[in-house]
């Protein structure tokens, strides 16, 4: 059953300048390409400095791309600049943020993130109370307990189902999760990503999930993607990167991994500094392959 | 039982009017203004008048003494207050009104050409000497009015706020939740209204207070220098006239220490209001 | 025999606030014997770092309530500042969690450490940059690194450097607080395997670990405690603690953590429902009986620590009970 390609990146690349009379050039995102099928959950996993978080706000257009090009639903929204145009993919395309707290204005009560979405895609809707008290309780809120709060007297996981009830009110197609549960407890955690994961399944809304969590990664993805230092290095079917993972860095994420029931070789020398000469030498052997295929629906960068 | 309860709703309001340094600042500060706005209706003379004898000492007739020409001293230092206070008002106002509007606008377009053009402007009034600037300004005007100086000194000295609060922008900017309402297609101008000035508030009116400081003092060393208004009195006028009829050589040391002593006094006390206010605004500053 | 360096015997310390007291200590009893890793789990609020502040910190208005904290016999609660001053980097000390924050920025590192050592007594001259430089090289850094600014530094590198600051008087006990928290999974396995080093070259005695990552614990500390809202809730040998936790916490804290092997779609793992309580004023009473599944009206009375085994104890009344619906995956993979 052929999935529908809902979103796709080609070739992004962005470089960061500041300043623009003197200015330094910072390269966060290499020609990275992927796409992204209608209903799956997709990790995209990598660590401080990989780009990832890039990506994230640059399918949000909340950065310009310095090459390359997106795609929603085959149409091409690179350039998109109108404000009308930019309205309707925000009506299908939202994001929730890591910090739950830096979220929200904190001198406003949280019923002002749904009144925003209100006035800006569906001004005339009569009865928003109703809307939106069905929102809250889809994600195990209580709309009487909690709508004329502040955020500074909510919990972090609180705010956090807020904000996947507020991307369920406008019933998008895509949504960027980055980072969304890594500022929350571990017994939260399982809570709030269980909630999005189903709510997905049901919407058939597809996720994005950005995180440097490869267990959680594991959990909940069909898609892996693994970044490092600003490329794509290896991308796939979930099961089959994490049983056979190819690409230098991928396997040390993999070695690094703390696991319960498993425990560390003591007798490796374990280094973060290799990887970098690994991951070189790596390049060095497969000059010229480029991004290849290894085995169905997993590809891996061989070279630069 | 009422009471308390609003007290621990409002937590920020709390602080602010138990907090020790701003109610010291506050009363000395009002206290002040209260000399500024009534005392020359208390004041027997004008303060041109040659009320006496020169060379008086502070006596009954004479609270501050008088001049080396028999000028009441008191009179002349109230009625001063007075333009002193016009000049931090005024200047202070021009000076945050100035800066914020620079410094907004460089902080929301940071890395941008805005940004750059902005702070290039505001590096460049940084570098002038701003004393040497106002002092040529000063000389070189016909006429020379409370409400000019207060004017010239404010466009000269909103550079501070300008950096201040184009950093504060900035940070503000990067809060997720100016992201949110960007993915939200809100308005620009409600972003900025809401979600960035709002947070700024409080930053914001120390600033003023900052600025309020500054311009006096600013005036005050024109003023001493011979550049003040050219008509009425301030306080470094009074000062200057002391300096330079050799107040203290002479003994008349009310003529010349009083106004000073006033002045510093004022800064004080508002040094002490924004150091509390730090406090009441900054949780982690505050000693429980 | 192995004797024990640190003693705590019902240790409360309390924020004073304003609005009252955050009880965020409430009495903890536990002990660190010699050449030991403890590892502390425990969520955001459970005290753990609390018991870091309360132990060397000290800042107000963190204030010590009651109870004891006997280091090398000595009680350290009730030591005067002066005296205690003397400890700090020489019996105990701690790495504290923001490697970033901990050094000055306009200093270089070499001058960072002089000045830090004077403080301490120490004379900062060419034998002791000899112990540096060795240690150093334990952490795979060239000795150039003393010549530069933190700023020059990447996160881990920070962090590395400065467990060796914290350490290079070789401290009888160290509390490692979330040192590997903010660090990027390729060098978490670094600094975590750097502490047992310190420890299996007599360079530290015995070490806390203070950590929110049992799958960290797991790695590499002897017995691991869990903690819950200002309360003890168990300790015992990691092993024993991963393959049969008697706390209903304990239980479904591990239950609740991804592993690799468990798909969503195939296994739904099941978080805690609710969040910890609000410590401010806090009466008496289980503190997880909010979210406990098997909470009793015995509950609201604050449970005794009660022992298991000679090394396994916990605090709840119903620890005999068989919990067998909440999910143990966790315990399960070893030898895999």
């Amino acid at each position: 059953m052929e999935n529908k390609c809902i979103m796709k990146v080609e070739n992004l690349t962005k470089v960061f300048t500041s300043g623009i009379i003197a200015g330094e050039k910072t390269l966060a995102v290499k020609d990275v390409s992927f796409k992204m099928d209608q209903g799956k959950v997709i990790s995209l996993i990598g660590e401080s400095g990989s780009g990832k978080t890039t990506i994230g706000r640059l399918i949000l257009k909340l950065l310009k791309p310095t090459e390359g090009k997106l795609y929603y639903n085959g149409q091409d929204i690179t350039d998109i600049n109108s404000k009308r145009e930019k309205k309707a993919y925000y009506k299908k395309v939202q994001a929730i943020f890591q910090d739950p707290f830096s979220s929200f204005n904190p001198l406003f009560r949280i019923d002002r993130i749904f009144n925003m979405l209100f006035n800006s895609f569906m001004k005339d809707v009569k009865d928003r109370e109703s809307m939106i008290e069905e929102a809250l309780e889809s994600v195990n809120l209580n709309p009487k307990r909690i709508l004329n709060k502040f955020p500074h007297q909510l919990s972090g996981g609180q705010l956090q189902r807020l904000l996947i009830a507020r991307a369920l009110l406008l019933e998008v197609d895509i949504l960027i999760a980055d980072e969304l549960i890594s500022m929350l407890d571990a017994s939260t955690r399982i809570g709030v990503l269980n909630l999005l994961v189903e709510l997905c399944k049901k919407n058939g809304m597809t996720v994005l999930f950005i995180t440097h969590d490869l267990n959680l990664g594991y959990y909940i993805s069909d898609i892996t993607l693994i970044m490092y230092k600003g490329r794509l290095v290896e991308k796939g079917d979930t099961k089959s990167i994490y049983e056979n993972p190819v690409h230098p860095y991928t396997q040390m994420l993999f070695e690094s991994i703390p696991e319960i029931g498993n425990r560390w070789d003591k007798n490796v020398e374990f280094l973060p500094e290799t990887v970098i000469n690994d991951v070189k030498q790596f390049y060095k052997t497969n000059t010229g392959q480029g991004f290849k295929e290894v085995e169905p629906e997993h590809m891996v960068l061989f070279s630069e | 039982m009422a009471k308390s309860e609003f007290w621990k709703k409002h937590e920020n309001l709390y602080f602010a009017v138990t907090n020790g340094k701003v109610i010291f600042g506050l009363i000395i500060f009002m206290s002040i203004l209260a000399l500024a706005i009534f005392g020359p209706m208390f004041a027997k003379y004008d303060y041109e008048e040659f009320a006496g004898p020169g060379y008086m000492p502070p006596s009954k007739d004479f609270w501050f003494g008088t001049t080396l020409m028999g000028k009441d001293v008191f009179t002349r230092v109230v009625y001063g207050l007075r333009s002193t206070f016009v000049v931090g008002f005024v200047g202070g106002t021009i000076a945050t009104f100035v800066g914020l509007i620079i410094g907004f606008l460089a902080g929301y377009y940071s890395g941008k050409l805005t940004d750059e053009v902005l702070m290039m402007i505001t590096n460049i009034f940084l570098v002038i000497p701003t004393l040497a600037l106002l002092i040529i300004l000063s000389a070189y005007l016909p006429y020379r009015g409370i409400l000019s100086q207060s004017i010239i000194i404010g466009l000269t000295a909103w550079t501070w706020t300008a950096r201040a609060v184009r950093s504060q922008t900035m940070s503000l900017k990067n809060q997720e939740f100016v992201n949110l309402s960007r993915i939200s297609a809100a308005p620009v101008t409600k972003i900025i209204a809401e979600d960035i000035a709002a947070n700024m508030f409080s930053y914001v009116f120390m600033v003023y207070i900052i600025q309020f400081t500054g311009t006096i003092l600013a005036a005050v060393s024109l003023e001493f220098l011979g550049l003040g208004p050219t008509q009425g009195i301030s306080l470094g006028l009074v000062m200057q006239n002391a300096v330079n009829w050799n107040a203290i050589q002479l003994g008349l040391w009310w003529w010349a220490i009083l106004p000073g002593l006033l002045l510093t006094i004022l800064i004080v006390s508002l040094y002490f209001i924004n150091t509390g206010l730090d406090e009441v605004f900054n949780p982690r500053l505050r000693e429980m | 025999m192995s004797e024990n360096v640190l003693e705590i015997k019902d240790l409360k310390a309390y924020y004073k606030i304003l609005k009252g007291d955050v009880k965020a200590l409430d009495g903890v009893t536990f002990n660190v014997k010699r050449g030991e890793i403890l590892g502390i789990a425990g969520e955001s609020g459970c005290g753990k770092s609390t018991l870091a502040s309360a132990l060397i910190l000290r800042k107000k208005p963190l204030q010590y309530v009651s109870g004891e904290a006997k280091l090398l016999g000595t009680d350290i609660m009730k030591l005067p500042e002066k005296q205690f001053k003397k400890m700090r980097l020489k019996n105990i000390s701690i790495i504290p969690q923001y490697a970033l924050d901990a050094f000055s920025p306009t200093k270089k590192i070499r001058i960072f450490i002089s000045d830090l050592v004077r403080e301490h007594g120490i004379r900062p001259n060419r034998k002791f940059f000899k112990k540096v430089e060795e240690r150093l090289d334990m952490i795979n850094l060239d000795p150039s690194a003393l010549d530069r600014y933190s700023i020059e530094l990447s996160g881990g590198m920070k962090q590395r450097m400065i467990m060796i600051i914290s350490t290079i008087l070789d401290p009888d006990f160290i509390i490692a607080d979330e040192i590997t928290s903010a660090l990027d999974v390729s060098s978490q396995r670094f600094v975590a395997n750097m502490l047992v080093k310190l420890r299996d070259e007599g360079i530290t005695g015995s070490a806390i670990f203070i950590t929110h990552d049992l799958s960290i614990l797991y790695q590499i500390a002897e017995r691991i405690m869990i903690m819950y809202a200002g309360h003890f809730a168990e300790i015992g040998p990691t092993d024993e603690i991963v393959s049969n936790p008697r706390h209903p916490y304990t239980k479904a804290l591990i239950g609740s953590l991804p592993q690799v092997g468990i798909q969503y779609k195939e296994n739904r793992l099941s978080g805690i429902k609710g969040t910890p309580p609000h410590l401010l004023n806090i009466g008496e009473g289980c503190r997880f009986r909010f979210r406990c599944p098997y909470k009793t009206s015995k509950c609201e009375e604050t449970p005794q620590m009660e022992r298991i085994t000679d090394n396994h104890f916990v605090s709840c009344w119903h620890w005999k009970e068989n919990f067998s619906d909440i999910n143990t995956s966790g315990g399960e993979k070893d030898g895999e």
